[in-house]
């Protein structure tokens, strides 16, 4: 599994995704973001957490117009993986890789603190490691992770079975107090139409060591480099 | 030439920055204030005279870049 992880101006999370992908097993390398190509034989692109361009104009708006998106979009359509975590995923949102917004949170604070996921799905590159309807400990940091759409746009994804991951509880119940930012049917991740994209907010590159708490963020990254 | 684009967030988008700031305006007790929405401004120094053309260049600018229309609408005038 060869991953290219993109660093825009303003990116701060390439080197825990790094580290995630390098301890599943993944070669990594970094690609900037005004590169107008991917390593040869890239299998996974990753655009990694952070601020962006300062967030500036909307929160992932700029990169998603960089350069390097016109490959990662051709790489996409190919059938290649990408992983947008964070501003990441907020970035495929604004290139179009994903549908939706990402907007500010219910209760306009910035949340930054563990938070449970349940895994929607097990059947696709992204998830395999885990089990269907898992509850995972993870953690989230974003001030703009209240996902929005279109009716159409939510009704298609839910009914497409591309909704990755929801907002839960410990005990794997969705919603409620559970939902930190407001986001729409509590999705916390998406998929595309041909399941090689996920946008998430949360971060699961954060728990892969049990130093920190927590391991349930590698069955995303061991998931990925056993496709 | 110059010219403006205005951004603003579509009717039934939650707009919690306009809520907090419509609560700012209540708590200062500036009266007659039903609600805020918060929205973006850009004055654009356009080249050339033709405003039909800079009316074209800027819908594009909109719709490729300063406005994300799944939420937003935005209004182009030459000024």
């Amino acid at each position: 599994m060869k991953a290219a992880i993109v660093l825009f101006p303003g990116s701060n999370r390439e080197g825990d995704a790094a580290r995630a992908l390098r301890q599943a097993g993944a070669d990594t390398s970094i690609v900037w973001h005004d590169d107008p190509d991917l390593p040869d034989r890239t299998d996974l692109v990753v655009l990694p957490g952070g601020f962006s361009y300062g967030d500036y104009l909307r929160c992932g708006a700029i990169a998603g117009r960089a350069k390097v998106m016109d490959a990662v979009r051709a790489h996409a359509a190919r059938g290649g993986y990408v992983l947008g975590i964070c501003n990441g995923f907020q970035i495929l949102c604004e290139s179009g890789l994903l549908p939706g917004v990402l907007m500010r949170n219910r209760d306009l604070r910035f949340v930054c603190k563990r938070q449970f996921l349940r895994v929607e799905r097990n059947d696709t590159v992204f998830t395999r490691a885990y089990a269907r309807h898992q509850a995972i400990d993870v953690a989230i940091a974003h001030g703009e992770g209240n996902y929005e759409a279109h009716d159409e746009t939510i009704r298609a994804l839910e009914d497409q079975g591309r909704i990755a991951f929801r907002y839960c509880d410990a005990e794997g119940i969705v919603g409620g107090d559970a939902n930190p930012n407001g986001s729409t049917h509590d999705i916390a991740g998406i998929y595309s139409e041909k399941f090689n994209v996920l946008g998430m907010m949360p971060h699961p590159e954060n728990l892969i060591d049990p130093l920190v708490g927590g391991i349930d963020g590698r069955g995303l990254f061991e998931s990925l480099v056993a496709a | 030439m110059k010219a403006r684009v205005t951004v603003t967030l579509k009717t039934g988008v939650l707009d919690p920055q306009g809520k907090a700031i419509e609560g700012a305006l209540h708590s200062l007790g500036i009266e007659g204030v039903a609600s805020v929405r918060q929205g973006k401004v850009f004055d654009i120094e356009v080249e050339g005279s033709d405003p039909e053309a800079a009316k074209v260049a800027l819908a594009a600018a909109s719709e490729k870049l300063l406005a994300n229309t799944v939420v937003e609408n935005y209004r182009v005038e030459i000024l």
